[in-house]
Formats: structure tokens, C-alpha cells, sequence
């Protein structure tokens, strides 16, 4: 009797499977005389228990039937002040998937009294603060060794600059990458997420200050030997650098304009009016692709062993993330245009 | 994306285990003719060890006699990377590869090209711990295969690597160590600048890289081993009774 008043008073409750009350608590639940009004708010109740050692952390009563996870988060947040909503992972079942901070309780496969699972995800930082950390290393360190700043190289050669001005035209692109990233992440790019774990800080910063300084090395080394083919090798390169640079900014916009601001919807991308986006036909990750171009025409430029291994690693890794997107993008969508790629036009 | 991952995973697992039981007459027969002529090669090589050091009273010239056929069977080694990325080894490619890679940098770049290191006592050590530590492994790997394994074997397995691991390690390392100054020297495998390609690279301070990776790494393999030798005893236990009396009417 009491399972039929309660589905009688829920309208607005997606119709749930026939397993969801039973494996909660047979806790009596607060509401008001449902027979007289159709309006009647059938709070819920929430517990929330580790996913590891299963022990009771909250208990959360008169919750709004309409309360999303991020409300739920916050209510937890109050009560364990050390775990911050982002560092927070709830979830229905301990080994099951992370639930989204948009998900609405009533809509969850849960009875009245649901039962969510915590897993800590560790301090997090904000991808922002990653961002303008990692970028903002390489561009002060490749000037570093582009000043020739002292106990670098031999100390004869302090302060002094290279005779070959291909070394101050790597310089000039090596910065102007890494500025138009940095100003990317502040003014261009709508984040999905909010934070990652912190220890990603230390792994990123390491790859990209690392690579940064092999390079600027032997690229600002006073027994820098100049591309073979001379001139032409360096405008080619130069040529190859630009158009892919402006082509990873044009997506960076496109993908931009896809998302209304604060919001963290997916669409599918399309060409638009800017021909460099014209390249969506083919791939569905090309800001990736323009990316490989400019690194590409970097070790074109200054011909130098550990730029062209720096383009291998960073093509390795974007091949992956571009996989990945490929297929949540097929995943999510049916009607995905079948031509695309990941990441290179019809091979890869 | 990550629950599309997971899909294709397991569905993949399930096909890769299809594959393997169909796979396993082909890979048992293989596998068995694999570890019995490396163990037989390892056994060469203890023997060769033993004979040289018996006929001549010392350890110089040791390792000159038995190079050759310690680059073929170490080398050779290389096989088991492959046999875990077809899966019919269920150990990870990367240890393995890591494993097996470190190996051949010592024979190959090490003891081999840098002569003057061949007569120290460390390259002695080593030598004694990997043949002890190859046979046992590769005369474990066959029993295994043959369904039929020893109780000693196993013992020896599971409980040599606490003494063979830590003096394999001092013996490479005192090997490197002892190379250093001959490597600085000569400039061996060590490119300079100015070049076309703009890089360089001093195996020198590569060798003090290696060295200083050592210490991190071995910690990890004596607690992998650990967690089976837990298993292993509960095994053991079991599996005593039944040695002992084979054992017993073999005697008889």
C-alpha cells in the first residue's frame, strides 16, 4: 500500500526498474497527506557511504526530489569540509561510473532513500591553472637559453646572441606558440571540467618544461649548425608553421562557438565560412592535426633532432586523445558523418 | 569515452580467451621446446664457467670464454617480449621488455665493448647470479609446462631471488661503475656538437642515468614476488604429500 501511494503522488518520477527500492533502507519517508493534492513534494533522503570500506559517512534527509548531484555535493561538502565538490566522486554503484553534477536525483534509478558511493579524487587543481602553468614554463625557459643566460653554456659565450638569424626566427615562433596558447586558455577555450588530479600538474610540467629546455638548448647552442637547404628550407617551414597555427586557432574559435558560455554541451563540429575549417570534412580532431603541422614545420625550421622527437611524443599522445574523442564522438552521435578521421585525413 | 573503452575491452577478452585455448596445444609445444633449450643453454654456460675457473685457477679470461655464447642465449632471451604481446605468456610486455632489455645493455654495452671491465670480480658476480637465477626460471617454466614440477625447483624459485636479486644488483652496478672512467676517456658511443642534426649525447652521464635508475626499480620486483610467494605457499602445503610419496617410491 505504501509502494502505490508513493508511485500515485511521483508524476513527475521516470518510471524506475522494478530492483530500484529494494535494496535501500526501509526508512518511512517524510511527506505530506498525498490524497488531497496532486502537488504534494515527496522529499528523499540520501545516504552517501565510502565505495572502499562501505562505512556510513552522511545522511542527507529532506532533499529536494529535483536536486541535482552538484546540490548534493555541496550538502556533503558541509558536512566533511575537507572534501570540496570537485574532489568528489558519487556514484550508484562503488565500482560503477562517476555521476554527473547536471543529473537530477529524481531521475536516477533510485528509491526514495538513495544510497550513493564516495570515492576521493584526490586534491584537484583547476585545468586553467594547469594550463597557464605548463605554457607559461616553456616560453620563460626557451628565452632563458635564448639570452644565453650564464651557466648554461661556456661562460665566454654569456649574453651573447647566435650570428644565424634562422635561431631568431625559431625563437620568435617557439614564443609566439606559446603566448597564443596561453591567451587560448584564458580567453578562448570552454572547459568540460573544472579540475584534475593534482599530481597531473607535476607530470605535464615536467614533460613541457622538460622538452622546452632540451630543445631551446641545442637550438640556441653556440655550435648550431643551420638547416641544410638554407633559406628556402627555412621559409618553407616558416610558411607550413603559419598556416598551422592559424588553422589551430580557427578551430580552437569553431569549437569555441559550439558552446553557448557556461554550458557543457556537445555538439558535432562543422565547417564554417573560414576555410581552415574545412578541414572538419575529413577529421574530427584537426585542431590536433594543425597542431602536428606546426610542429612539424618547427623541426623543419630549425632541423634539430630532439624538436622532431618532441613532435613524435606529442603525435603519439594526440593520436590517442584524438582516438578517444573519434569514439565518444560516434558513441554519442548516430548520425556522425562517416568520412572523418581521427586525426589524420583517411590513414589514421 | 571511458564506457566505450570498457566494451570494447571486454568483448575483446572474451575473443582473446577463445583464441588462446585454441592457440594452446601449438603454443604449449613451442613454449616447452623454448625453456628446455634455454635452460640446457644456461647449463652450458654454468658448465663452461666451472670448467674454465677449475682448469685455469682464475677469473681472468673468464668472461672471454664464454662471451659468445652468453650474447647467443641472452639475446635470444628477446623471444619472451614477443611471447607476452601474443599472450601466450601472461606477463606484462613492459616488465618483460624492461627486463630482458636491461640484460642485453649489459652484455652488449657493457661488459662486451668496454674490455677493459671484463676482469673484474663484479662481472664474475652477475655472471654466477643470472646463470643460478636463468636456470631455476627456465627449468620452472618447464616443469610447469610438463604439469610435473619438483618441489625443489619451486622452492628455488620462490625464495632465491630474496639473496639472488640484491648481489645481481651490486654486481651490475660495481660493473658500471668500475667502466666509467674508460668510457670518459675514450668518448665510446658519445656524439658531439657541432653535427647537421643539432644533438648530442655523452654515454658517460648516460651511465650514471642507468646507474642512478637501478635503485628504484629493483624495489618493486621482490613485492610482485612476494604476492605469488603467498599463493605459492598455500600451494606448497597442499601439494607436499604428493611429492613426498613420488618421491619416496622414485627412491625405492
Amino acid at each position: 500500500m505504501d509502494a502505490l501511494a508513493l508511485e500515485a503522488t511521483q508524476p513527475k518520477k521516470v518510471a524506475a526498474p522494478a530492483a530500484a527500492p529494494g535494496p535501500s533502507a526501509p526508512v518511512p519517508t517524510k511527506r505530506k497527506p498525498a490524497k488531497k493534492t496532486k502537488k504534494a513534494v515527496v522529499f528523499f533522503e540520501v545516504e552517501i557511504l565510502d565505495a572502499k570500506t562501505k562505512d556510513k559517512l552522511c545522511f542527507l534527509d529532506k532533499v529536494e526530489p529535483n536536486a541535482t548531484i552538484g546540490e548534493i555535493k555541496s550538502m556533503f561538502h558541509r558536512s566533511h569540509p575537507q572534501w570540496y565538490p570537485a574532489r568528489q566522486s558519487i556514484r550508484l554503484d562503488p565500482k560503477g561510473k562517476s555521476l554527473k553534477d547536471e543529473d537530477v536525483l529524481q531521475h536516477l534509478p533510485v528509491g526514495t532513500t538513495a544510497t550513493f558511493y564516495f570515492r576521493d579524487l584526490g586534491a584537484q587543481i583547476s585545468w586553467v591553472t594547469v594550463f597557464l602553468t605548463e605554457y607559461a614554463g616553456p616560453l620563460l625557459i626557451y628565452l632563458m637559453f635564448y639570452f644565453r643566460v650564464p651557466f648554461i653554456y661556456a661562460p665566454k659565450y654569456d649574453f651573447t646572441t647566435s650570428k644565424h638569424w634562422v635561431v631568431h626566427l625559431a625563437c620568435m615562433c617557439h614564443s609566439f606558440h606559446y603566448v597564443k596558447r596561453l591567451l587560448e586558455t584564458l580567453f578562448v577555450h570552454r572547459f568540460s571540467h573544472g579540475t584534475m588530479p593534482l599530481r597531473n600538474i607535476f607530470k605535464n610540467c615536467t614533460y613541457y618544461w622538460g622538452f622546452a629546455a632540451w630543445m631551446a638548448y641545442y637550438i640556441n647552442h653556440p655550435l648550431y649548425t643551420p638547416p641544410i637547404y638554407g633559406e628556402q628550407q627555412v621559409k618553407m617551414a616558416l610558411i607550413i608553421f603559419l598556416f598551422c597555427q592559424i588553422g589551430n586557432f580557427s578551430i580552437h574559435i569553431a569549437l569555441r562557438n559550439l558552446r553557448p558560455p557556461g554550458s557543457k554541451t556537445r555538439k558535432i563540429p562543422y565547417p564554417t565560412k573560414n576555410p581552415f575549417t574545412w578541414i572538419f570534412l575529413l577529421v574530427s580532431c584537426p585542431n590536433y592535426t594543425y597542431e602536428l603541422g606546426s610542429w612539424l614545420g618547427f623541426t623543419l625550421m630549425t632541423q634539430c633532432l630532439p624538436v622532431a622527437f618532441f613532435t613524435l611524443v606529442g603525435f603519439i599522445q594526440m593520436t590517442v586523445w584524438a582516438k578517444g574523442k573519434h569514439r565518444s564522438y560516434l558513441k554519442e552521435f548516430r548520425d556522425y558523418p562517416p568520412l572523418r578521421s581521427p586525426i589524420l585525413p583517411f590513414i589514421l | 569515452m571511458a564506457s566505450g573503452e570498457e566494451d570494447g575491452a571486454v568483448e575483446e577478452k572474451e575473443t582473446n580467451n577463445k583464441k588462446k585455448r585454441t592457440k594452446s596445444a601449438i603454443a604449449i609445444a613451442w613454449l616447452t621446446v623454448y625453456n628446455i633449450a634455454m635452460t640446457a643453454g644456461w647449463l652450458v654456460l654454468a658448465v663452461a664457467m666451472i670448467r674454465f675457473y677449475l682448469q685455469k685457477g682464475t677469473h681472468r679470461g673468464l668472461y672471454r670464454s664464454i662471451a659468445r655464447t652468453l650474447k647467443f642465449f641472452q639475446t635470444f632471451a628477446l623471444l619472451e617480449v614477443g611471447h607476452c604481446a601474443i599472450g601466450i605468456v601472461r606477463t606484462s610486455v613492459i616488465v618483460t621488455g624492461v627486463q630482458v632489455c636491461s640484460r642485453i645493455f649489459m652484455v652488449w654495452f657493457i661488459a662486451s665493448s668496454i674490455r677493459q671491465v671484463q676482469n673484474q670480480e663484479s662481472v664474475i658476480l652477475f655472471l654466477v647470479v643470472w646463470t643460478v637465477t636463468e636456470i631455476t626460471r627456465y627449468s620452472f617454466y618447464t616443469f610447469n609446462l610438463l604439469n610435473h614440477l619438483p618441489y625443489f625447483i619451486k622452492w628455488a624459485r620462490y625464495n632465491m631471488f630474496i639473496v639472488m636479486y640484491p648481489l645481481g644488483v651490486i654486481g651490475e652496478l660495481m660493473t658500471i661503475y668500475a667502466a666509467l672512467p674508460y668510457v670518459r676517456r675514450s668518448g665510446m658511443y658519445s656524439l658531439r656538437l657541432p653535427n647537421t642534426y643539432n644533438v648530442s649525447f655523452d654515454y658517460y652521464y648516460f651511465l650514471i642515468i642507468v646507474m642512478l635508475s637501478y635503485i628504484p626499480r629493483k624495489k618493486f620486483t621482490p613485492i610482485v614476488h612476494h604476492k605469488t610467494t603467498l599463493f605459492a605457499v598455500s600451494k606448497i602445503i597442499s601439494e607436499i604429500n604428493v611429492h613426498m610419496c613420488k618421491l619416496y617410491i622414485y627412491i625405492l
